[in-house]
Protein backbone atom coordinates (compact mmCIF):
# COMPACT_ATOMS: atom_id res chain seq x y z
CA UNK A 1 0.00 0.00 0.00
CA UNK A 2 0.91 3.67 -0.61
CA UNK A 3 2.53 5.71 2.42
CA UNK A 4 1.23 8.96 0.40
CA UNK A 5 -1.20 9.29 -2.52
CA UNK A 6 -2.15 12.32 -4.29
CA UNK A 7 -5.13 12.62 -7.05
CA UNK A 8 -5.84 15.46 -9.66
CA UNK A 9 -4.25 17.61 -6.52
CA UNK A 10 -4.26 20.92 -7.37
CA UNK A 11 -2.94 23.65 -4.80
CA UNK A 12 -4.12 27.37 -5.13
CA UNK A 13 -2.49 29.97 -2.75
CA UNK A 14 -4.10 33.50 -3.58
CA UNK A 15 -4.08 34.00 -7.16
CA UNK A 16 -0.55 32.05 -7.86
CA UNK A 17 -1.10 28.13 -8.94
CA UNK A 18 1.15 26.06 -7.15
CA UNK A 19 0.78 22.72 -9.11
CA UNK A 20 -2.52 21.44 -11.03
CA UNK A 21 -4.07 17.92 -11.22
CA UNK A 22 -0.41 16.19 -9.46
CA UNK A 23 -0.58 12.91 -9.22
CA UNK A 24 1.93 11.08 -7.20
CA UNK A 25 2.10 7.54 -5.24
CA UNK A 26 5.02 7.09 -2.92
CA UNK A 27 5.91 3.25 -1.67
CA UNK A 28 7.08 2.51 1.48
CA UNK A 29 10.32 2.84 1.99
CA UNK A 30 10.96 4.72 -1.31
CA UNK A 31 13.53 7.74 -1.76
CA UNK A 32 11.52 10.80 -3.56
CA UNK A 33 13.43 13.96 -3.78
CA UNK A 34 11.50 17.15 -4.51
CA UNK A 35 13.17 20.14 -6.23
CA UNK A 36 12.08 22.98 -8.16
CA UNK A 37 12.86 26.88 -8.13
CA UNK A 38 11.78 29.09 -5.29
CA UNK A 39 8.00 29.85 -4.43
CA UNK A 40 6.92 26.72 -6.82
CA UNK A 41 5.04 24.84 -3.49
CA UNK A 42 7.76 22.35 -2.19
CA UNK A 43 6.83 23.53 1.03
CA UNK A 44 3.69 23.70 0.65
CA UNK A 45 3.63 20.05 -0.31
CA UNK A 46 4.55 19.28 2.99
CA UNK A 47 1.94 21.37 4.54
CA UNK A 48 -0.52 19.74 2.68
CA UNK A 49 1.35 16.44 3.51
CA UNK A 50 1.44 17.40 7.42
CA UNK A 51 -2.58 18.19 7.04
CA UNK A 52 -1.73 22.20 7.54
CA UNK A 53 -2.95 23.10 4.01
CA UNK A 54 -5.70 22.01 2.40
CA UNK A 55 -5.78 21.11 -1.53
CA UNK A 56 -7.94 23.52 -3.47
CA UNK A 57 -9.22 20.41 -5.19
CA UNK A 58 -8.46 16.98 -6.08
CA UNK A 59 -7.64 14.54 -3.31
CA UNK A 60 -4.42 13.26 -0.89
CA UNK A 61 -4.00 10.24 1.42
CA UNK A 62 -1.46 9.20 4.39
CA UNK A 63 -1.57 5.56 4.62
CA UNK A 64 -4.93 5.50 3.27
CA UNK A 65 -6.70 7.62 5.25
CA UNK A 66 -6.89 12.08 5.09
CA UNK A 67 -4.03 13.99 6.57
CA UNK A 68 -3.93 14.94 9.87
CA UNK A 69 -2.28 17.25 12.03
CA UNK A 70 0.40 16.28 14.06
CA UNK A 71 -0.08 12.26 13.02
CA UNK A 72 2.74 10.08 14.33
CA UNK A 73 2.96 8.45 10.85
CA UNK A 74 4.95 11.38 9.85
CA UNK A 75 8.59 12.36 11.14
CA UNK A 76 9.53 15.64 10.25
CA UNK A 77 12.91 17.16 9.52
CA UNK A 78 13.36 20.87 9.18
CA UNK A 79 15.96 22.77 8.20
CA UNK A 80 19.23 23.52 10.30
CA UNK A 81 18.56 26.58 12.18
CA UNK A 82 20.39 28.38 15.11
CA UNK A 83 19.34 28.35 18.66
CA UNK A 84 20.77 30.86 20.96
CA UNK A 85 23.69 29.16 23.48
CA UNK A 86 21.84 30.11 26.59
CA UNK A 87 18.80 28.36 25.44
CA UNK A 88 18.25 26.05 28.52
CA UNK A 89 17.64 22.79 26.61
CA UNK A 90 19.73 19.92 25.53
CA UNK A 91 19.74 17.94 22.21
CA UNK A 92 17.94 15.08 24.53
CA UNK A 93 15.41 17.18 25.64
CA UNK A 94 14.64 18.41 22.14
CA UNK A 95 14.56 14.81 20.65
CA UNK A 96 12.77 13.49 23.41
CA UNK A 97 9.90 16.64 22.12
CA UNK A 98 9.70 15.04 19.41
CA UNK A 99 7.78 12.34 20.84
CA UNK A 100 5.61 13.97 23.16
CA UNK A 101 5.85 17.46 22.97
CA UNK A 102 2.61 18.08 21.76
CA UNK A 103 0.84 16.54 24.71
CA UNK A 104 -0.61 18.35 27.13
CA UNK A 105 0.22 17.59 31.32
CA UNK A 106 3.83 18.11 32.33
CA UNK A 107 4.76 14.75 31.07
CA UNK A 108 5.93 11.66 33.81
CA UNK A 109 9.81 11.93 34.52
CA UNK A 110 11.99 9.28 33.07
CA UNK A 111 9.35 7.42 31.11
CA UNK A 112 10.57 7.14 27.52
CA UNK A 113 14.01 8.09 28.18
CA UNK A 114 15.02 4.35 27.03
CA UNK A 115 13.56 4.74 23.63
CA UNK A 116 15.16 8.70 23.50
CA UNK A 117 18.29 7.01 24.13
CA UNK A 118 18.14 4.23 21.83
CA UNK A 119 17.23 6.93 18.44
CA UNK A 120 20.26 8.84 20.05
CA UNK A 121 22.50 5.80 19.49
CA UNK A 122 20.71 5.31 16.34
CA UNK A 123 21.72 8.31 14.77
CA UNK A 124 24.77 8.10 16.56
CA UNK A 125 24.63 11.52 18.64
CA UNK A 126 25.21 10.15 22.20
CA UNK A 127 28.75 11.74 22.74
CA UNK A 128 27.28 15.41 22.51
CA UNK A 129 23.50 14.56 23.31
CA UNK A 130 23.80 16.00 26.85
CA UNK A 131 25.14 19.57 25.07
CA UNK A 132 23.17 22.81 25.25
CA UNK A 133 21.45 22.56 22.01
CA UNK A 134 22.56 26.20 20.92
CA UNK A 135 26.25 24.92 20.87
CA UNK A 136 25.97 22.07 18.11
CA UNK A 137 27.21 22.51 14.93
CA UNK A 138 24.93 22.43 12.10
CA UNK A 139 25.46 18.50 10.92
CA UNK A 140 24.95 17.56 15.02
CA UNK A 141 21.87 19.36 15.37
CA UNK A 142 20.96 18.08 12.20
CA UNK A 143 21.73 14.11 13.02
CA UNK A 144 19.23 14.83 16.17
CA UNK A 145 16.48 16.20 13.93
CA UNK A 146 16.79 13.00 12.61
CA UNK A 147 16.40 11.08 15.59
CA UNK A 148 14.05 13.38 16.63
CA UNK A 149 11.85 12.47 13.72
CA UNK A 150 12.38 8.46 13.92
CA UNK A 151 11.47 8.77 17.44
CA UNK A 152 7.48 8.08 16.98
CA UNK A 153 8.57 4.90 14.56
CA UNK A 154 6.97 6.93 11.62
CA UNK A 155 5.44 5.52 7.80
CA UNK A 156 6.95 8.53 6.33
CA UNK A 157 9.99 11.05 6.71
CA UNK A 158 8.92 14.22 5.56
CA UNK A 159 12.28 16.50 5.00
CA UNK A 160 12.44 19.79 4.22
CA UNK A 161 15.33 21.31 3.33
CA UNK A 162 17.49 19.80 5.78
CA UNK A 163 20.91 19.93 4.04
CA UNK A 164 20.58 23.99 3.63
CA UNK A 165 23.71 25.90 5.34
CA UNK A 166 25.41 22.50 6.02
CA UNK A 167 28.98 22.43 4.66
CA UNK A 168 29.91 19.17 2.47
CA UNK A 169 30.87 16.62 4.79
CA UNK A 170 27.66 17.35 7.11
CA UNK A 171 25.62 17.66 4.49
CA UNK A 172 27.17 13.88 3.10
CA UNK A 173 26.57 12.73 6.82
CA UNK A 174 23.49 13.81 7.17
CA UNK A 175 21.97 12.48 3.72
CA UNK A 176 23.39 8.94 4.43
CA UNK A 177 21.94 8.91 7.89
CA UNK A 178 18.40 10.07 6.22
CA UNK A 179 18.67 6.92 3.81
CA UNK A 180 20.41 4.57 5.80
CA UNK A 181 17.19 5.26 8.46
CA UNK A 182 14.37 4.79 5.38
CA UNK A 183 15.78 1.52 4.61
CA UNK A 184 16.32 -0.16 7.64
CA UNK A 185 12.89 0.89 8.90
CA UNK A 186 11.13 0.62 5.31
CA UNK A 187 10.17 4.36 5.71
CA UNK A 188 9.34 6.62 2.75
CA UNK A 189 11.82 10.05 2.55
CA UNK A 190 9.97 12.72 0.96
CA UNK A 191 13.36 15.18 0.54
CA UNK A 192 12.56 18.94 -0.90
CA UNK A 193 16.15 20.23 -2.01
CA UNK A 194 17.30 22.80 -3.76
CA UNK A 195 20.49 20.71 -4.17
CA UNK A 196 19.65 17.56 -5.85
CA UNK A 197 23.62 16.25 -5.91
CA UNK A 198 24.33 15.09 -2.50
CA UNK A 199 21.32 12.33 -2.43
CA UNK A 200 21.61 12.11 -6.31
CA UNK A 201 22.82 8.10 -5.55
CA UNK A 202 20.53 7.73 -3.40
CA UNK A 203 17.49 8.97 -4.83
CA UNK A 204 14.82 6.51 -6.03
CA UNK A 205 12.67 9.01 -7.99
CA UNK A 206 12.61 13.07 -8.20
CA UNK A 207 9.48 15.15 -8.59
CA UNK A 208 10.18 18.43 -10.30
CA UNK A 209 7.72 20.71 -9.71
CA UNK A 210 8.00 24.55 -11.94
CA UNK A 211 5.17 27.61 -12.02
CA UNK A 212 1.71 24.88 -12.16
CA UNK A 213 4.06 22.51 -14.07
CA UNK A 214 5.26 19.07 -12.85
CA UNK A 215 7.23 16.26 -13.79
CA UNK A 216 7.91 12.88 -12.03
CA UNK A 217 10.37 9.80 -12.33
CA UNK A 218 13.90 8.63 -11.81
CA UNK A 219 16.56 11.12 -12.03
CA UNK A 220 17.52 10.22 -15.40
CA UNK A 221 14.30 10.18 -16.77
CA UNK A 222 13.48 14.31 -15.41
CA UNK A 223 16.61 15.60 -14.73
CA UNK A 224 17.51 16.26 -19.03
CA UNK A 225 17.59 19.23 -21.12
CA UNK A 226 14.66 17.67 -23.06
CA UNK A 227 12.13 17.24 -20.13
CA UNK A 228 13.32 20.14 -18.19
CA UNK A 229 13.28 22.46 -21.09
CA UNK A 230 9.50 21.28 -21.43
CA UNK A 231 8.53 22.56 -17.69
CA UNK A 232 10.37 25.42 -17.71
CA UNK A 233 9.23 26.20 -21.55
CA UNK A 234 12.72 27.45 -22.69
CA UNK A 235 15.75 26.18 -23.66
CA UNK A 236 17.65 24.57 -20.25
CA UNK A 237 20.68 22.97 -20.41
CA UNK A 238 21.55 19.58 -17.75
CA UNK A 239 25.61 19.12 -17.91
CA UNK A 240 27.12 15.83 -16.21
CA UNK A 241 30.26 16.24 -14.43
CA UNK A 242 32.12 13.72 -12.41
CA UNK A 243 28.46 12.29 -11.73
CA UNK A 244 26.52 15.42 -10.65
CA UNK A 245 24.62 16.87 -12.35
CA UNK A 246 24.39 20.97 -13.26
CA UNK A 247 21.22 22.59 -14.33
CA UNK A 248 22.03 25.54 -16.62
CA UNK A 249 19.05 27.95 -17.68
CA UNK A 250 19.27 30.04 -20.61
CA UNK A 251 20.07 33.23 -18.89
CA UNK A 252 16.96 35.20 -18.71
CA UNK A 253 16.41 36.44 -15.23
CA UNK A 254 13.37 34.42 -15.01
CA UNK A 255 15.01 31.51 -14.96
CA UNK A 256 17.64 32.53 -12.45
CA UNK A 257 16.10 29.60 -10.21
CA UNK A 258 16.77 27.08 -11.95
CA UNK A 259 20.07 26.99 -11.33
CA UNK A 260 19.20 26.39 -8.02
CA UNK A 261 20.92 22.81 -8.51
CA UNK A 262 24.23 24.10 -8.34
CA UNK A 263 25.18 28.08 -7.92
CA UNK A 264 27.67 28.28 -11.08
CA UNK A 265 24.44 27.97 -12.67
CA UNK A 266 22.96 31.34 -11.31
CA UNK A 267 25.55 33.54 -13.69
CA UNK B 1 12.63 37.63 65.37
CA UNK B 2 9.08 37.50 66.84
CA UNK B 3 7.94 39.72 64.04
CA UNK B 4 8.59 37.26 62.07
CA UNK B 5 5.69 35.40 63.87
CA UNK B 6 2.97 38.15 63.53
CA UNK B 7 0.19 37.01 61.52
CA UNK B 8 0.65 39.94 59.32
CA UNK B 9 4.16 39.05 58.69
CA UNK B 10 3.21 35.15 58.01
CA UNK B 11 0.25 36.40 55.17
CA UNK B 12 3.33 38.40 53.50
CA UNK B 13 5.60 35.54 53.56
CA UNK B 14 2.64 33.16 52.03
CA UNK B 15 1.82 35.46 49.57
CA UNK B 16 5.65 36.58 48.70
CA UNK B 17 6.22 32.67 48.65
CA UNK B 18 3.90 32.10 46.38
CA UNK B 19 4.10 34.67 43.93
CA UNK B 20 7.79 33.97 43.70
CA UNK B 21 6.61 30.09 42.84
CA UNK B 22 4.98 31.59 39.81
CA UNK B 23 6.72 34.38 38.93
CA UNK B 24 9.68 31.93 38.89
CA UNK B 25 7.81 29.24 36.53
CA UNK B 26 6.92 31.45 33.97
CA UNK B 27 10.06 33.32 34.04
CA UNK B 28 12.73 30.44 32.04
CA UNK B 29 9.45 30.41 29.31
CA UNK B 30 9.63 34.51 29.45
CA UNK B 31 12.95 34.24 28.68
CA UNK B 32 13.21 31.76 25.68
CA UNK B 33 10.10 33.43 24.52
CA UNK B 34 12.11 36.69 23.97
CA UNK B 35 9.30 38.37 26.17
CA UNK B 36 11.04 40.13 28.67
CA UNK B 37 9.94 43.32 27.63
CA UNK B 38 6.30 42.16 27.64
CA UNK B 39 6.81 41.67 30.68
CA UNK B 40 7.71 45.36 31.60
CA UNK B 41 5.04 46.17 29.20
CA UNK B 42 2.43 44.34 31.31
CA UNK B 43 3.36 45.58 34.77
CA UNK B 44 3.13 49.13 33.69
CA UNK B 45 -0.38 48.59 32.28
CA UNK B 46 -0.93 46.78 35.69
CA UNK B 47 0.17 50.47 37.19
CA UNK B 48 -2.59 52.20 34.97
CA UNK B 49 -5.30 50.03 35.90
CA UNK B 50 -4.63 49.52 39.47
CA UNK B 51 -4.22 53.94 39.15
CA UNK B 52 -7.87 53.33 37.74
CA UNK B 53 -9.02 50.63 40.12
CA UNK B 54 -7.97 52.71 43.35
CA UNK B 55 -10.02 56.02 41.53
CA UNK B 56 -13.00 54.49 40.97
CA UNK B 57 -13.83 51.59 43.03
CA UNK B 58 -10.98 51.74 46.02
CA UNK B 59 -9.55 48.62 44.50
CA UNK B 60 -5.76 48.59 43.06
CA UNK B 61 -5.26 44.70 42.82
CA UNK B 62 -8.73 43.76 40.77
CA UNK B 63 -7.99 47.42 38.63
CA UNK B 64 -4.32 46.39 37.66
CA UNK B 65 -5.56 42.99 37.19
CA UNK B 66 -7.88 44.19 34.31
CA UNK B 67 -4.83 46.53 33.14
CA UNK B 68 -2.64 43.39 32.53
CA UNK B 69 -5.14 41.07 30.84
CA UNK B 70 -6.38 44.36 28.42
CA UNK B 71 -2.88 44.72 27.96
CA UNK B 72 -2.43 40.71 27.18
CA UNK B 73 -4.74 40.60 24.89
CA UNK B 74 -3.79 43.66 22.82
CA UNK B 75 -0.19 42.24 22.17
CA UNK B 76 -1.98 38.66 21.52
CA UNK B 77 -4.13 40.71 18.47
CA UNK B 78 -0.60 42.84 17.40
CA UNK B 79 1.65 41.33 17.35
CA UNK B 80 2.52 37.60 15.96
CA UNK B 81 6.16 38.55 15.51
CA UNK B 82 8.61 39.41 18.06
CA UNK B 83 9.88 43.02 16.70
CA UNK B 84 6.34 43.79 15.33
CA UNK B 85 5.55 42.79 19.17
CA UNK B 86 8.17 44.48 20.88
CA UNK B 87 7.02 47.78 19.21
CA UNK B 88 3.25 47.38 19.77
CA UNK B 89 4.40 47.02 23.45
CA UNK B 90 6.31 50.25 23.79
CA UNK B 91 3.32 52.47 22.09
CA UNK B 92 1.03 50.91 24.11
CA UNK B 93 3.32 51.42 27.31
CA UNK B 94 3.97 54.75 26.82
CA UNK B 95 0.53 55.80 26.33
CA UNK B 96 -0.90 53.70 29.53
CA UNK B 97 1.76 55.00 31.85
CA UNK B 98 0.93 58.50 30.88
CA UNK B 99 -2.31 57.74 31.51
CA UNK B 100 -1.55 56.11 34.70
CA UNK B 101 -0.34 59.60 36.11
CA UNK B 102 -2.93 61.78 35.26
CA UNK B 103 -5.54 59.16 37.25
CA UNK B 104 -3.18 59.17 40.39
CA UNK B 105 -2.93 63.18 40.18
CA UNK B 106 -7.14 63.08 40.22
CA UNK B 107 -6.97 60.50 42.83
CA UNK B 108 -7.41 62.47 46.03
CA UNK B 109 -6.72 59.96 48.68
CA UNK B 110 -3.27 58.77 50.42
CA UNK B 111 0.09 59.21 48.68
CA UNK B 112 0.92 56.08 50.22
CA UNK B 113 -1.03 54.33 47.72
CA UNK B 114 0.47 55.56 44.65
CA UNK B 115 3.75 54.39 46.14
CA UNK B 116 2.09 50.77 46.90
CA UNK B 117 1.28 50.07 43.01
CA UNK B 118 4.83 51.45 42.18
CA UNK B 119 7.05 49.63 44.65
CA UNK B 120 4.76 46.96 46.46
CA UNK B 121 3.20 46.69 49.84
CA UNK B 122 2.97 43.69 50.71
CA UNK B 123 3.12 44.27 54.38
CA UNK B 124 -0.08 45.50 54.37
CA UNK B 125 -2.10 43.26 52.27
CA UNK B 126 -5.30 42.50 53.50
CA UNK B 127 -7.14 39.21 54.29
CA UNK B 128 -9.12 39.31 50.65
CA UNK B 129 -5.85 40.25 48.75
CA UNK B 130 -4.00 37.13 50.20
CA UNK B 131 -7.49 35.11 48.85
CA UNK B 132 -7.14 36.84 45.61
CA UNK B 133 -3.16 36.05 45.32
CA UNK B 134 -3.83 32.50 46.42
CA UNK B 135 -6.62 32.37 43.44
CA UNK B 136 -4.03 33.96 41.35
CA UNK B 137 -1.19 31.32 42.29
CA UNK B 138 -2.94 28.24 41.85
CA UNK B 139 -4.81 28.77 38.80
CA UNK B 140 -1.20 29.31 37.31
CA UNK B 141 0.67 26.64 38.38
CA UNK B 142 -2.45 24.60 37.38
CA UNK B 143 -2.40 26.29 33.99
CA UNK B 144 1.71 26.05 33.55
CA UNK B 145 1.40 22.40 34.65
CA UNK B 146 -1.06 21.16 31.61
CA UNK B 147 0.53 23.20 29.37
CA UNK B 148 4.45 22.85 30.15
CA UNK B 149 5.54 20.58 27.13
CA UNK B 150 3.57 22.22 24.37
CA UNK B 151 4.66 25.55 25.71
CA UNK B 152 8.41 24.24 25.64
CA UNK B 153 8.12 22.92 22.75
CA UNK B 154 6.72 26.26 20.92
CA UNK B 155 9.14 28.36 22.29
CA UNK B 156 12.49 26.33 21.62
CA UNK B 157 11.55 24.69 18.58
CA UNK B 158 8.17 26.17 16.96
CA UNK B 159 8.73 24.90 13.34
CA UNK B 160 8.81 21.08 14.35
CA UNK B 161 6.15 22.01 16.98
CA UNK B 162 3.38 23.21 14.28
CA UNK B 163 4.31 20.19 12.46
CA UNK B 164 3.89 18.16 15.59
CA UNK B 165 0.32 19.28 15.47
CA UNK B 166 0.50 22.34 18.39
CA UNK B 167 -1.72 25.12 17.97
CA UNK B 168 1.22 27.60 18.75
CA UNK B 169 -1.08 30.50 18.59
CA UNK B 170 -3.34 29.10 20.85
CA UNK B 171 -0.35 28.59 23.16
CA UNK B 172 1.28 31.63 22.44
CA UNK B 173 -2.16 33.39 23.93
CA UNK B 174 -3.12 31.13 26.75
CA UNK B 175 0.64 31.93 27.82
CA UNK B 176 -0.07 35.99 27.89
CA UNK B 177 -2.87 35.62 29.98
CA UNK B 178 -0.45 33.65 32.73
CA UNK B 179 2.02 36.01 32.20
CA UNK B 180 -0.75 38.84 32.98
CA UNK B 181 -1.96 37.39 36.07
CA UNK B 182 1.67 36.37 37.24
CA UNK B 183 2.66 40.24 36.88
CA UNK B 184 -0.27 41.23 39.20
CA UNK B 185 0.14 39.27 41.73
CA UNK B 186 4.16 40.17 41.40
CA UNK B 187 3.45 43.36 41.34
CA UNK B 188 1.76 43.15 45.05
CA UNK B 189 5.01 41.97 46.15
CA UNK B 190 7.53 44.06 44.39
CA UNK B 191 5.64 46.50 42.73
CA UNK B 192 4.79 47.25 38.84
CA UNK B 193 8.05 48.81 38.62
CA UNK B 194 10.17 45.98 40.14
CA UNK B 195 8.46 42.74 38.54
CA UNK B 196 11.24 41.94 36.66
CA UNK B 197 13.68 41.35 39.51
CA UNK B 198 11.43 38.32 40.51
CA UNK B 199 10.08 37.52 37.20
CA UNK B 200 13.40 37.97 34.80
CA UNK B 201 16.10 37.82 37.27
CA UNK B 202 15.66 34.57 38.97
CA UNK B 203 15.31 32.73 35.35
CA UNK B 204 18.03 34.50 33.66
CA UNK B 205 20.25 33.33 36.65
CA UNK B 206 18.97 29.94 36.18
CA UNK B 207 19.85 29.75 32.85
CA UNK B 208 23.44 29.97 34.00
CA UNK B 209 23.59 27.00 35.54
CA UNK B 210 21.83 24.16 33.87
CA UNK B 211 20.83 23.23 30.24
CA UNK B 212 17.68 20.96 31.47
CA UNK B 213 14.57 22.34 30.57
CA UNK B 214 12.83 21.24 34.04
CA UNK B 215 16.21 22.17 36.04
CA UNK B 216 15.74 25.69 34.69
CA UNK B 217 12.39 25.95 36.00
CA UNK B 218 13.44 24.46 39.26
CA UNK B 219 16.57 26.41 40.21
CA UNK B 220 14.78 29.62 38.68
CA UNK B 221 11.79 29.21 41.13
CA UNK B 222 14.26 28.07 44.08
CA UNK B 223 15.96 31.78 43.20
CA UNK B 224 12.53 33.45 43.17
CA UNK B 225 11.83 32.10 46.47
CA UNK B 226 15.26 33.00 47.78
CA UNK B 227 15.16 36.72 46.41
CA UNK B 228 11.42 37.38 47.85
CA UNK B 229 11.62 35.27 50.90
CA UNK B 230 15.28 36.35 52.06
CA UNK B 231 14.03 40.26 50.81
CA UNK B 232 11.09 40.24 52.65
CA UNK B 233 12.85 38.75 56.57
CA UNK B 234 15.86 40.99 55.65
CA UNK B 235 12.82 43.95 55.69
CA UNK B 236 11.21 42.67 58.85
CA UNK B 237 14.36 43.52 60.55
CA UNK B 238 14.70 47.13 58.81
CA UNK B 239 10.89 48.42 59.57
CA UNK B 240 12.15 51.28 57.73
CA UNK B 241 13.07 50.01 54.14
CA UNK B 242 10.45 48.58 51.62
CA UNK B 243 10.77 45.08 51.36
CA UNK B 244 11.08 45.64 47.51
CA UNK B 245 14.26 47.18 48.19
CA UNK B 246 15.68 43.90 49.21
CA UNK B 247 13.96 41.91 47.01
CA UNK B 248 15.63 43.06 44.51
CA UNK B 249 18.80 43.38 45.44
CA UNK B 250 18.71 39.63 46.71
CA UNK B 251 17.54 38.93 42.84
CA UNK B 252 20.08 40.71 42.36
CA UNK B 253 22.95 39.31 43.68
CA UNK B 254 22.05 36.59 42.87
CA UNK B 255 22.17 36.72 39.17
CA UNK B 256 25.53 38.09 39.70
CA UNK B 257 26.94 34.84 41.50
CA UNK B 258 25.07 33.43 38.55
CA UNK B 259 26.92 35.06 35.89
CA UNK B 260 30.13 34.42 37.55
CA UNK B 261 29.83 30.91 38.93
CA UNK B 262 27.62 29.86 36.24
CA UNK B 263 29.75 29.61 32.66
CA UNK B 264 32.14 27.18 34.77
CA UNK B 265 29.98 24.56 35.66
CA UNK B 266 27.92 24.85 32.44
CA UNK B 267 30.71 23.97 30.11
CA UNK B 268 33.01 21.98 32.94
CA UNK B 269 29.80 20.17 32.44
CA UNK B 270 29.27 19.92 28.69
CA UNK B 271 33.06 19.45 28.02
CA UNK B 272 32.63 15.79 28.90
CA UNK B 273 31.05 15.60 25.26
CA UNK B 274 33.64 15.32 23.05
CA UNK B 275 32.99 17.01 19.37
CA UNK B 276 32.01 14.80 16.26
CA UNK B 277 35.62 14.41 14.81
CA UNK B 278 34.13 14.93 11.11
CA UNK B 279 32.27 17.74 11.74
CA UNK B 280 32.90 21.71 11.46
CA UNK B 281 32.23 23.60 14.60
CA UNK B 282 30.92 26.97 13.69
CA UNK B 283 32.74 28.43 16.23
CA UNK B 284 30.89 32.55 15.93
CA UNK B 285 27.55 30.72 17.39
CA UNK B 286 29.54 29.71 20.50
CA UNK B 287 28.91 32.17 23.49
CA UNK B 288 31.48 33.12 25.10
CA UNK B 289 30.06 31.30 28.44
CA UNK B 290 29.98 28.07 26.27
CA UNK B 291 32.79 28.17 24.37
CA UNK B 292 35.44 25.98 26.25
CA UNK B 293 32.86 23.09 25.09
CA UNK B 294 34.59 21.92 22.33
CA UNK B 295 38.38 22.79 23.64
CA UNK B 296 40.11 19.63 24.64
Amino acid sequence: MNTVRLENATLTLGSRMLWHKLNLEVQPGEFLAVLGPNGSGKTSLLRVLLGLLPLSSGMVEIDGHPPRCGSSLIGYVPQQKSFDADLPIRGRDLVRLGLDGHRFGPGLLGSSAHKVDAVIREVGAQNYADAPIGLLSGGEQQRLRIAQALLGDPKILLCDEPLLSLDLSSQQAVSTLINESRLKHNTSAIFVTHEINPVLPMVDRVLYLVGGNWAIGRPEEVLTSAKLGELYGTHIDVLHSHGRIIVVGAGDAAFADVGGHHHEARK
Amino acid sequence: MNLLFQPFALHALLGASLVAIISGLIGPFVVSRGMSFAVHGTAELAFTGAAAGLLIAGNPIAGALCGAVIVAGVIGLLGARERERDSSIGVILAFGLGLGVLLLSLYRGFATEATNILFGNIFGISNGQLVTLLLIGFGVILVMSIIYRPLLFASVDPDVAIARGVNIRLIGIIFLFVLAFTVTAASQVVGTLLVLSIAITPAAAAMRFTARPSRAVALSVLFALLAADGGLATSLANGSIKPSVFVTTFSFAIYLVARLLGPTLRSTRSAQYGAEPNIVHRRENLGSAAGSKLEP
